[in-house]
């Protein structure tokens, strides 16, 4: 189940492995993005998450309002 | 938190924002926002809910109106707002497109983080070849 949560939070899961998927537009993610973030476009997220991300590990999705 | 990238060298609105820029509220009297803001070295107030929604805002011009009327009365509603994250590149061509002298600038939920001046957005330049 997804939940919000503060910018602490994200480094902690980071330190545990967890998946951080970026889903502005490739440009943008191009142009600044957290470390090791995975870009996944929020109109490609349905179609290609099963693919991408792992199921068995945490999964932080943020934009650009989060950043 | 640290960022990689092209652009993360180029400086943002967060960089030059100013976030003691004072506030009031809606059913405040303008007289006594114009001396708060004066008393603080500002020309401008920002006019928040008492969740520092931004609702309006009082420039120069505004804070010079009737000093009896209620700031929600003399307030200019609906400010556009940016992003602490748009680059001061960006906002230094909107405005001069748009000819604003100062923008509020919030969350994504319309909070406000502070203000930011044509003046010193004017004045930060990103590093070289970062422009």
């Amino acid at each position: 189940m997804a939940r919000e949560i503060d910018r602490e939070q994200v480094r902690r899961l980071m330190e545990q492995r967890a998946q951080i998927v970026d889903v502005l537009p490739a440009r943008e993610y191009g142009e600044e993005h957290l470390p090791g973030a995975i870009n996944l476009p929020l109109r490609r997220i349905e179609a290609e998450a099963s693919q991408v991300l792992d199921r068995s590990r945490p999964i932080v999705v943020y934009c650009a309002d989060s950043a | 938190m640290p960022t990689e990238g092209t652009n993360t060298q180029r400086p943002r609105l967060i960089d030059v924002v100013r976030r003691d820029v004072p506030t009031c509220s809606l059913d405040e009297r303008l007289g006594d926002v114009r001396d708060r803001a004066i008393a603080a070295g500002w020309d401008a107030c920002v006019v928040v809910s008492q969740d520092r929604v931004v609702l309006g805002l009082l420039r120069a011009k505004e804070l010079q109106a009737d000093p009896q009327l209620l700031a929600e009365r003399a307030m200019r509603p609906g400010p556009s707002t940016y992003r602490p994250f748009v680059s001061v590149e960006e906002m230094r061509r909107t405005m001069t497109e748009r000819n604003l002298e100062s923008s509020p600038v919030t969350t994504s939920d319309g909070k406000l983080v502070g203000l930011v001046r044509k003046q010193d957005v004017a004045a930060k330049r990103p590093p070289d070849g970062a422009g």
